[in-house]
């Protein structure tokens, strides 16, 4: 069966083997798995199954890399100013530096050349079908699944093949989540999703509403502070809003030294106020709510301006969203506020709309899938889910490491079935696992993950693969 | 766990590189070479790297920080001349195949834990250790002992070529050593040995039996690590791609990329 490795799909009369439970024809793709999504997460996935032997087949909806940082997807989340929030050295894929000669902040423009060039560099186009989208993913007896994809929109036949294995890489920045509001319907302003903001020229001029004090929300309020004729910034509680340098370097590396130093949370914690202290100094001085939490127990907030044009007065920062009226805001302390333009950035929700979601573990319908290292699905061996991850970090190097445990969970599986099937009680006995310090309970933080704390699990994870 | 590289990167410097690449394309690996300490990337550029492109393959060589055409680095560490590797190997349109000479060849095996490299080819490896300062301590004790202090390494020309090169041609070469970073040589010496290769390429070993840098038994023992026996020319000295006979060894790497060798298989 060598030749059923090879990339190129098959044609279906001739290697049609089986028939799906549905009485489909399904073309067997033997040891060949399949990735879904040829973004971050799906390249490297590509990549490291290639490199450990396997053949791959990667279906994505779009027509080129890059997924979410691609900005030509209808998917993409990208604005046109965004830059990255932590910086080079974390952000890279281990293996694959960016240049060196790079800012420390890239703009996503850089890293979509990046993850071009990774994708010629290690030769990926050949095993990626573009412009094709998975409908369905259905496990089949042996722990094989039945992948059905048709052309992106729906035009053109459903085709099914067999896969030895599933990686999921579909991201998780696109399907927006928007909160419920009293009387948002007949509100006669404008109302968007952050997911739909492209450019500031959006903004120019108006009066205008942020919701959500993530680094999206951040970012939109400081172009609004400068293009908008008024600007509001709404969030639900007090947040620590973290320079992107301190001691003249890029934060997070600061971070990652004290990390390094194996410094106890409670100290970095006290290091963090102080510092904060010492530059940003009170924040409730510009009006901006008092934190309600301590530092690094909600996702981390890397914005130097928003604090800046809150001094200057450009933002006005407003508490929570009470009910809307035709033609103005009441927000929860009573005030009236009359915006035209409100930008929601109240972040996204993952969606496997391709699967049914009792596979996931998700037993009551949340959206929240029960996985081990965030990756592995436990009673699913040959199922995956990569950069499933919300980190205080960059996330290209965890989603490469993952797709290595992956390669190599495959691999053992071949090699080594007794193994593998200690492994697998090991999935099955972490399923849920946290990766982090104490967080506050939201949506936002389902997949939040310490970069130290989840790679140091990694690695351990990695050891038994091969010790055992 | 990588918390250092993470927290302080390697500084970015100017880099030279030189490249010779042949007219037709015909989607093969590049050859990324690297130097050995005092050497730039102009040991590559007499013979080799128009031999390779000659044959259809890519050829680039760096100089490492502090040599040759590079920006100058006093304070380099082994770990900044692999950054310097991996940051050519990774601007490559391809998957390259890294080639080290003498101390460059342990440069690759560091670069190696950071890069996948398509393949790996070590000429007269010089890995570091106790050992390979004794053999430098006895064959040219004036020209070693310094740099134990700090100083620059010098090697004379009897350690690097043969005597049937031509003795102006020696010199010239002689002429255009530089050093390595002095923190860079105390690593050599007394530095761990490099993390595993990622992606695990296959590597071949080569030297000569009549290295003064490098003796037999190195080669072998630098082999086995790699589960192989060295390949041997004799009659050689330290600087295979600069002595009279260059030609054999680079088309013995050649012939041996082109047999295009196996990844084994990783159980």
């Amino acid at each position: 069966m060598s030749t059923s490795t090879e990339p190129g799909r098959p044609d279906p009369e001739t290697t049609t083997l089986a028939r799906s439970h549905d009485g489909r024809p399904v073309s067997d793709r033997g040891d060949t798995v399949c990735v879904i999504g040829a973004g971050a997460s799906g390249l490297t996935a590509v990549k490291n199954l290639v490199e450990h032997g396997f053949g791959v087949d990667c279906y994505e909806r779009e027509t080129g890399v890059g997924g979410a940082w691609n900005w030509r997807h209808d998917r993409s989340p990208v604005y046109a100013s965004t830059h990255l929030i932590s910086s080079r050295p974390f952000t890279q894929f281990p293996d694959f530096p960016m240049p060196d000669d790079w800012p420390d902040y890239p703009h996503h423009s850089q890293l979509l050349s990046y993850f071009e060039r990774y994708a010629d560099h290690f030769d990926l186009r050949r095993h990626i079908w573009f412009g094709t989208e998975v409908v369905r993913v259905e496990p089949v007896a042996d722990d094989r699944w039945d992948v059905t994809t048709r052309s992106t929109g729906g035009y053109g036949p459903e085709r099914t093949s067999r896969y030895a294995a599933v990686v999921i890489a579909n991201g998780h920045n696109w399907s927006p989540k928007l909160p419920r509001y009293e009387g948002l319907e007949q509100f006669r302003g404008e109302v968007m999703h952050a997911s739909s903001y492209k450019d500031a020229a959006q903004l120019r001029g108006k009066r205008v509403l942020v919701v959500g004090a993530g680094n999206t929300g951040c970012d939109i309020a400081v172009e609004a502070a400068q293009q908008a004729s008024r600007c509001w910034h709404s969030t639900r509680r007090g947040y620590w809003y973290a320079p992107k340098y301190v001691l003249g370097r890029p934060a997070d590396q600061v971070n990652d030294l004290l990390l390094a130093l194996r410094v106890p949370l409670r100290v970095r914690q006290w290091l963090y106020h102080r510092t904060l202290r010492l530059t940003v100094g009170d924040l409730t001085r510009f009006g901006l709510p008092k934190p309600d939490h301590r530092v690094y127990e909600t996702h981390p907030i890397a914005n130097s301006l928003l604090v800046y044009h809150v001094g200057h007065g450009a933002i006005a920062p407003v508490p929570d969203i009470e009910r809307f009226h035709p033609h103005s805001v009441e927000l929860t302390d009573g005030r009236q506020i009359d915006p035209e333009l409100i930008v929601f950035a109240t972040g996204y929700l993952p969606r496997f709309e391709f699967l049914d979601g009792k596979i996931l573990g998700d037993d009551e319908g949340l959206g929240r899938p029960r996985l081990w290292l965030n990756a592995l699905v436990p009673d699913h061996p040959t199922l995956a889910v990569t950069g499933l991850l919300q980190p205080d970090s960059g996330i290209f190097t965890l989603a490469h490491w993952q797709a290595v445990l992956v390669a190599r969970s495959l691999r053992l599986r071949a090699s080594r079935p007794d193994r593998a099937a200690a492994f697998a009680a090991r999935v099955r006995a972490g399923a849920g696992e946290r990766y982090s310090g104490q967080v506050k309970d939201s949506t936002r933080h389902w997949f939040e993950v310490g970069h130290a704390d989840y790679l140091r699990a990694l690695e351990r994870a990695l050891r038994e693969l091969e010790s055992k | 766990m990588r918390s250092w590289e993470w927290a302080r990167p390697v500084r970015p410097v100017r880099r030279e590189v030189l490249s010779a690449v042949p007219e037709m394309e015909e989607g093969r690996p590049p050859l990324l070479f690297v130097p050995g300490f005092g050497h730039g990337a102009w040991a590559y550029a007499e013979n080799w790297l128009g031999h390779v492109a000659a044959r259809g393959f890519s050829a680039y060589a760096v100089s490492l920080r502090g040599h040759g055409g590079s920006d100058p680095a006093p304070e380099a560490t082994l770990r900044a001349y692999a950054h310097d590797v991996v940051q050519v190997a990774a601007s490559l349109p391809r998957q390259a195949v890294l080639v080290g000479h003498g101390a460059g060849a342990l440069v690759t095996e560091y670069a190696m834990a950071r890069y996948p490299a398509r393949a790996a080819v070590l000429v007269a490896p010089v890995l570091g250790g106790w050992a390979t300062l004794g053999t430098a301590l006895r064959r040219n004790p004036l020209g070693t002992l310094p740099a134990v202090f700090g100083a620059g390494l010098r090697l004379n020309r009897k350690q690097l070529f043969s005597s049937e090169l031509p003795d102006a041609e020696a010199r010239r070469h002689t002429a255009r050593l530089g050093r390595a970073a002095r923190r860079a040589q105390w690593q050599l010496m007394t530095g761990a040995d490099p993390e595993p290769a990622v992606g695990n390429p296959p590597v071949l070993v080569l030297g000569s039996p009549d290295d003064r840098v490098v003796p037999a038994s190195a080669l072998t023992r630098a082999a086995r690590r790699y589960g192989a026996a060295p390949l041997l020319f004799p009659g050689m000295g330290h600087d295979l791609m600069l002595d009279a006979r260059w030609r054999e060894p680079i088309d013995a790497i050649l012939d041996w990329l082109v047999k295009d060798p196996a990844r084994d298989d990783r159980g």
